[in-house]
């Protein structure tokens, strides 16, 4: 058992440094956070504004 | 006129074909924030050009098929209006450090590795033809075809972006060393200028953009 070394500000993550199990780079998750993130946010009321703006002019 | 092969007759639009594509346009908007921001870091520029790509998709919803992605679709112009936009403002790679900051939190108790508003800024330093890549299969989950429809490229092209984007990224992050791509720096911007060029080129036809 290797204790964890959390208190480090050395920022290594539990596992390894550089690779994960699959081969992809420990930054494949945060890429997707990234995306995720911006997921998540609640929609501006611009993009409402301008969705329902859309309907009207789409009537016809 | 371009393509004629592309040409054929689009089938009148139901009044439930016109709710669908309504309500589908609606749930991509997230998506199309997350790729947009992506693209060009700056969250206000990023929502101009998705309203904008909204809108053009609103104009174009005739050449959409029932049926296939939207998110796809929706992406390709999206992508078209950046590069348009992009080469239109002589784009420098601007990044707002601040916002980012703020935004770009990662969620408590989760503890990254690195922060995200560096992986952010390492992925903007990469020339955009690979951030693009990069960003369609590695955080939006697109297939190398998908993306590859999207970019309107080859297969092997997207592979071969996404695997050097990959490269760099590693390298930066591990040496800890990610390059402000400087505004003030006139090789760098014109490289990027040319890169947007070289890009656009290969945009793709999937979509409503050859207006």
């Amino acid at each position: 058992m290797v204790p964890p070394k959390e208190d480090k500000q050395v920022a290594t993550p539990a596992r390894k440094a550089e690779t994960c199990d699959t081969g992809e780079p420990d930054w494949t998750s945060g890429l997707k956070r990234l995306y995720d993130s911006v997921l998540d946010e609640p929609l501006p009321d611009s993009f409402k504004d301008l969705l329902s703006k859309l309907d009207q002019n789409g009537a016809k | 006129m371009s393509k004629q092969a592309t040409k054929r007759e689009l089938p009148e639009r139901s009044e439930e074909d016109k709710r669908a594509f309504k309500r589908e346009l609606t749930e991509v908007v997230p998506h199309l924030r997350a790729f947009a921001r992506g693209l060009c870091g700056r969250p206000d520029m990023a929502d101009d050009l998705v309203q904008e790509a909204l809108l053009k998709a609103w104009a174009a919803q005739d050449r959409f098929e029932p049926g296939t992605s939207m998110r796809a679709w929706t992406f390709v112009i999206l992508r078209n209006a950046y590069l348009t936009d992009m080469r239109r403002n002589r784009f420098r790679g601007e990044y707002d450090e601040g916002v980012a900051e703020r935004i770009l939190t990662a969620p408590a108790g989760q503890e990254e590795p690195i922060h995200l508003s560096d992986l952010h800024r390492a992925l903007l330093t990469l020339p955009p033809e690979r951030r693009e890549a990069l960003l369609l299969v590695g955080a939006g989950g697109f297939s190398y075809e998908e993306a590859a429809n999207i970019c309107g490229c080859a297969v092997g092209t997207i592979k071969s972006r996404v695997g050097r984007a990959r490269a760099a990224l590693s390298s930066m992050i591990q040496d800890g060393d990610i390059p402000d791509r400087s505004i003030g720096d006139p090789a760098a911007h014109r490289a990027i200028l040319q890169e947007l060029d070289e890009v656009a080129a290969g945009r793709g036809e999937a979509a409503a953009s050859s207006k």
